[in-house]
């Protein structure tokens, strides 16, 4: 793969405020806009889109900006969805887990507890792969990954293969969110707070501190920096944004099935990371985007869309280093940020 | 000895069947520049990088300031002031000779958990750094990125990031290797005007520099310290001459 670019320092010049704004105020208008042009589906597949972004940008934070390829991101995706799913199940059955832990429907709670169980999931995981480096990292967070995906799997008390359904949508602080247009909202308003969370960040002292262990680690070591924390800390930073993606997408769906936790899930937050660009702070949402859209639009076209999408992702990563984000910077005649 | 920043005892190390580190014992006294030369492959690096923790001594002891440094990790010895420069210089290429020298301030402040404060703006970082930039000779180039500095300043920049740590003792590995003659001067005015504040361990092949710089001179041959002593001590030696400076490298 190639070496993430760097990212640049981020200028607070004026144009990129301007964009920022007309981006938010676009989105905020997307679903009247949707209503319009009688494109009732949209809202519902922008909804998507922003919170995958959510999840492809806490994988960014690691494997962007922290050099930590990680191939198991789907883990904490898929397990911050079934945190949803089981606790709605076990409202439903008014059964609480092992007898005392009482189910819940509101994601005042559901949330929350979704990113604190994925954050120590991460803490533990992270704790144990972060031992290794290079290839070996790669292929530990896999095999976690996927013995997640299979725990889950044999779970038939939970759904087994078949996954779990979480027929009505949790309550928002006790607010009614069934319809999609609020849970837009709710989704947008996460995803902005993420996204913010992770423009502070990488410019902080711990973002300077993750950045310099991916562009030399050895010299890091040699300014006295104890290099493993800052990972670990890292890497339970982008389990909980995980999580939480993955609990707003078990809302969103109305659903969870170990596909959450499927190696191919963890593969296409990276692709998103990649395609948008590495180790950039709008990257994942742009990569999210266009690959949901591209294998929307190609798999209405053909059921072979696959055949067409591969290619072109191999010509973005090939021709853009820094990925989509690096073209639009080209375009502009600007540095790529 | 009691005034010695640095004791090695008997240090062994052995790659498969090389030895590289064979036996060596040596002080760096406080103060002192202690130049380490020897032909290439008798083990001068490795000596540094068993000083700074990168690599296990198998046998002997290292002792800085009285204290065992055999079992601790490098952070742990950097921050009980030991700090080293790499022969192929170790920089953040993506960033700043600045953002560099600023991050090393950084660390040497304490830990780095802080999220939300841009630490790009940070004036407790960034005054401290372009006073460093400018003792090595840098002040001109302190927003330039790393990738596109020259040689001669990534090796600025690698002593600058060094002492940015407030080290007690340097490990310097081949300051001046790649540099020209000018520039090799100027790295060796820089470390003269250090001398006395900052200890060293000096391992280098210009002998011109090493003559210049160093109180007193171990040689280093197949992982044996053959000869310590000054400067006149060395270049009478005749087991030196025979095997080092005899060989056209002086």
């Amino acid at each position: 793969m190639a070496k993430p670019v760097a990212p640049r320092k981020e200028a607070r010049d004026p144009l990129r405020m301007v964009t920022l704004v007309a981006v938010l105020v676009l989105l905020a208008a997307l679903p009247f806009g949707a209503q319009l042009f009688e494109l009732g589906a949209l809202t519902s597949f922008a909804t998507r889109i922003v919170i995958l972004a959510i999840a492809a940008a806490s994988l960014n934070l690691i494997l962007g900006y922290g050099g930590l390829v990680s191939f198991g991101h789907a883990a904490f995706y898929g397990v911050g969805g079934y945190v949803v799913g089981i606790l709605y199940a076990h409202a439903r059955w008014n059964a609480p887990i092992w007898g005392f832990i009482p189910g819940v429907t509101d994601m005042a709670i559901t949330l929350p507890l979704a990113i604190v169980i994925c954050g120590l999931l991460a803490l533990v995981l992270g704790a144990i792969s972060l031992r290794t480096s290079g290839v070996q990292f790669i292929m530990i967070t896999l095999a976690f990954a996927q013995m997640i995906f299979f725990l889950f799997v044999s779970l038939k008390a939970y759904g087994g293969d078949d996954g779990l359904s979480v027929r009505r949508r949790n309550d928002f602080f006790g607010f009614d969110v069934r319809d999609d247009l609020s849970f837009y909202y709710i989704a947008l308003g996460f995803a902005v707070l993420w996204f913010w969370f992770m423009a502070r960040l990488v410019n902080s002292r711990f973002g300077l501190v993750l950045r310099g262990i991916r562009q030399s680690e050895r010299r890091m070591a040699t300014i006295g920096v104890s290099t493993y924390r800052y990972k670990l800390a890292a890497y339970v930073i982008a389990g909980m944004g995980a999580g939480l993606s993955g609990a707003l997408m078990a809302n969103y769906a109305k659903f969870v099935s170990p596909d959450m936790l499927n190696w191919m899930q963890s593969g296409e937050l990276m692709i998103m990371v990649i395609l948008g660009g590495v180790g950039t702070l709008t990257g994942p949402a742009i990569g999210a985007a266009v690959l949901l859209t591209l294998e929307s639009v190609l798999a209405a076209w053909t059921e072979h869309w696959a055949v067409i999408l591969g290619p072109l992702l191999v010509l973005v990563v090939l021709f853009w280093r820094g990925g989509l984000n690096g073209l639009i910077a080209l375009l502009r005649g600007g540095r790529r940020d | 000895m009691t005034d010695s920043l640095l004791a090695i005892s008997n240090l062994v190390k052995h790659f498969g069947g090389v030895h590289a580190t064979d036996d060596v014992s040596l002080d760096v006294r406080e103060g002192e520049i202690h130049a380490l030369i020897g032909p290439n492959g008798a083990g001068k690096t490795t000596l540094i990088g068993q000083i700074i923790g990168e690599l296990t001594p198998d046998a002997g002891s290292i002792l800085f300031n009285t204290e065992r440094f055999n079992d601790l990790p490098v952070p742990a010895r950097v921050s009980r002031g030991l700090a080293r420069t790499f022969q192929i210089t170790q920089l953040l290429r993506e960033e700043t000779a600045l953002a560099n020298v600023a991050l090393a301030i950084q660390v040497r402040q304490g830990h780095s958990f802080s999220f939300f404060r841009d630490a790009r703006k940070d004036p407790s970082l960034i005054e401290p750094a372009l006073k460093i930039l400018g003792d090595a000779g840098l002040s001109q180039r302190a927003h330039v990125e790393v990738a596109e500095l020259s040689h001669g300043e990534h090796k600025q920049l690698e002593l600058a990031l060094a002492l940015a740590t407030q080290p007690k003792l340097l490990l310097l590995d081949e300051p001046m290797a790649g540099l020209g003659a000018a520039e090799s001067r100027e790295m060796t005015e820089a470390l003269l005007a250090l001398k006395g504040r900052v200890t060293m361990l000096l391992v280098e092949h210009d002998m011109e520099a090493v003559f210049a710089l160093a109180d007193r001179i171990s040689v280093l041959v197949y992982g044996r310290i053959i000869a310590t002593g000054t400067s006149a001590e060395i270049q009478a030696n005749a087991e030196v001459r025979a095997a080092y400076l005899g060989e056209g490298d002086a």
